[in-house]
């Protein structure tokens, strides 16, 4: 079968990997310590970034978007290694919802990422190969104060909005709480301030299935030459299913056949579902590196802001002047609409000016991603809102 | 009190909205509302613009969310009858129920989560003592529908509907003071206060009550 998670590559593994070093990006090289929630530190670090329209003069017009897990900074231009669309293409550019003739949109490849950021297949400066599993646990903080560090760098004090999905719901979370006085709004979507036990379930799943592959070397692939492509194609194929919902996959594949007309009685790929979830997994190994997927599962798992503040989750935004808009679908099952009701409530108990959005769609968690013009109307208007009480002109 | 707006810009594109006039004027400039039931936002408009007070709302409604939102108002998408406790004592200087306590599944409950969160509740409902609701049940023989209330028995949302009396013993049973009562007449006019309550319950179309604990 063409189609199995053994296939060789789509694309040149050389592409990718060229990436980690010298990304086609904007990159920021810190000579500097970064401090991590482990007690350990980075001795220096780089982050990767890209940016969509114009810094005005005030420095006023910033909106900063945070990538989920398996993204990177590539919002609104070709991906450099797939040369697909960028994963928000929908919702940043010119005249989008996220208009890029009036912000300065920017986004940067997260901490432990394998885009150009500091990451496990970067290499460490003490030994001279790549860090592979000797590259410290970071969490949701470390990434946000690794993005902190880059606004400095670059001189803006204010974020007019810190905006994003799933894992970035989680980064601007973190932002509004451990940096109250830079972010004017927040828009947190489909996410949670705590890693559910479930979603913790599924990251390891999807660990193991990467450690249990022999060519994962025990994270030195790197230097084997190998990659654990049968062990995070895996990965990805399971974590995608909760991306989605039942109701989804029934619309799109039913119990639809793949290329044949009957079952073959054999383990081919005889439903559609199935040889979608092997591409998925395919092309998603051939753009994307095994250990960061085990370091940035393990930071959403330990996510837990109130736990940072004493238990209570409204202690964290105490005393709060942002303006928040959380957004929910009522479809996703990987972080359901309760989950955002919990920070709405805790939001409420601190009297921030906080509103929230459920939107119907029966796409899953993967909603945030696609054409929901409820989604779209929601972030113009409440983005909209913020730039005209922060005295940003259209 | 003059409001300093031509009556017609304040009023909601719904003339039967006439009681938010009446509720903008109860409010104190400067202070924190929340707006139980918000629908697309008029009122929180009204009161932000008009009375410079720091708004906040609850909607069950996805498309009464969204336009508040686009405004730049404050609100959640929320239900009053299960939302309202998560919200701390005193946390408003006004808890607003504008035409929506009759909707509620609770409005006992909810009248005592106005009065635990807000320091005073205002609350406005249609009246179901007026005597059109009144002939026309008896004349009719059958569930009446007015102007106010125009939804059949069987689709409308208003399963709690009352008169202006009944909603007065409500307030005595949950120890809800009444700082100011009006009874709107069909043109949206106060109704005299030297008036007896009878009448005001006989030609009352809405009532707005201005209540502390």
């Amino acid at each position: 079968m063409s189609e199995t998670p053994t296939a060789q590559s789509i694309t040149d593994s050389s592409v990718r990997l060229a990436q980690i070093a010298n990304p086609q990006s904007h990159i920021v090289h810190f000579n500097e310590k970064l401090p991590l929630d482990c007690g350990s530190e980075l001795a220096q670090f780089s982050i990767a970034y890209q940016t969509y329209g114009e810094l005005n003069a005030a420095k006023s017009n910033l909106v900063l978007v945070c990538h989920a897990l398996t993204g990177d900074q590539h919002v609104a231009n070709l991906h450099p290694v797939t040369g697909k669309p960028g994963w928000w293409e929908t919702m940043v550019g010119p005249g989008k919802p996220i208009d890029t003739n009036r912000y300065f949109v920017l986004c940067a490849n997260v901490l432990g990422g394998c885009m150009g950021s500091t990451g496990p297949s970067s290499t460490n400066p003490a030994t001279g190969s790549s860090f592979g599993l000797d590259f410290p646990v970071i969490t949701v903080r470390d990434m946000v104060r690794a993005q902190a560090r880059l606004l400095d760098h670059l001189g803006i004090p204010e974020l007019l909005c810190v905006l994003g999905g799933s894992m970035g719901g989680m980064q601007v979370l973190e932002w509004a709480a451990s940096y109250k006085d830079r972010v004017f709004s927040a828009v947190p979507i489909a996410c949670s301030a705590r890693h559910s036990s479930q979603n913790i379930a599924f990251h390891e799943v999807g660990r193991q299935a990467v450690m249990a592959d022999p060519d994962w070397c025990q994270g030195r692939y790197l230097e084997e030459g190998k990659s654990p492509r049968k062990g995070l194609a895996v990965a990805r194929m399971a974590a995608h299913i909760t991306y989605l919902s039942d109701a989804a996959l029934h619309h799109k594949f039913g119990r639809n056949l793949q290329d044949r007309d009957k079952i073959t009685f054999g383990f081919d790929a005889d439903f559609q579902v199935e040889s979608y979830l092997r591409h998925q997994g395919l092309s998603f190994v051939d753009r994307f590196d095994a250990n960061s997927y085990l370091y940035i599962t393990r930071a959403m798992d330990y996510f837990d802001i109130a736990a940072d503040h004493d238990g209570v989750l409204a202690n964290a935004f105490r005393g709060t002047k942002t303006r928040f808009c959380l957004v929910s679908f009522t479809s996703d099952w990987l972080f359901p609409t309760e989950e955002s009701r919990e920070i709405v409530h805790a939001l409420n108990a601190v009297a921030a000016k906080v509103s929230f959005v459920e939107i119907k769609s029966d796409k899953g968690h993967d909603a945030f991603l696609l054409h929901e013009p409820e989604l779209f109307d929601t972030i113009r208007g409440f983005l909209g809102a913020a730039a005209r009480k922060r005295g940003i002109v259209a | 009190m003059n409001l300093n707006v031509p009556p017609h810009t304040m009023r909601a594109s719904d003339t039967s909205r006439v009681d938010l006039l009446l509720i903008a004027e109860m409010v104190t400039p400067g202070t924190r509302v929340l707006d139980v039931g918000c629908g697309d936002g008029t009122l929180l408009r009204l009161l932000a613009e008009k009375r410079g007070v720091d708004g906040r709302g609850i909607e069950l409604s996805q498309a009464g969310v969204n336009s508040c939102v686009a405004q730049g108002l404050a609100v959640i998408q929320g239900d009053a009858d299960t939302d309202l406790v998560y919200y701390p004592d005193l946390a408003f200087d006004y808890a607003i129920l504008s035409q929506t306590i009759q909707a509620t599944y609770s409005p006992r409950d909810v009248l005592k989560q106005l009065l635990r969160i807000g320091r005073r509740a205002v609350v406005s409902f249609p009246n179901f003592g007026h005597w059109r609701v009144r002939t026309g049940l008896m004349f009719g023989g059958k569930m009446p529908t007015t102007d106010n209330l125009p939804n059949r028995w069987y689709d409308t949302p208003n399963i709690h509907l009352c008169t202006i009396k009944d909603f007065l013993d409500l307030c005595k049973d949950v120890g809800a003071k009444v700082e100011r009562a009006h009874a709107l007449n069909a043109y949206g006019s106060k109704m005299g206060v030297s008036m007896p309550l009878f009448m005001q319950n006989l030609f009352g179309e809405q009532a707005v009550f201005l209540l502390s604990r």
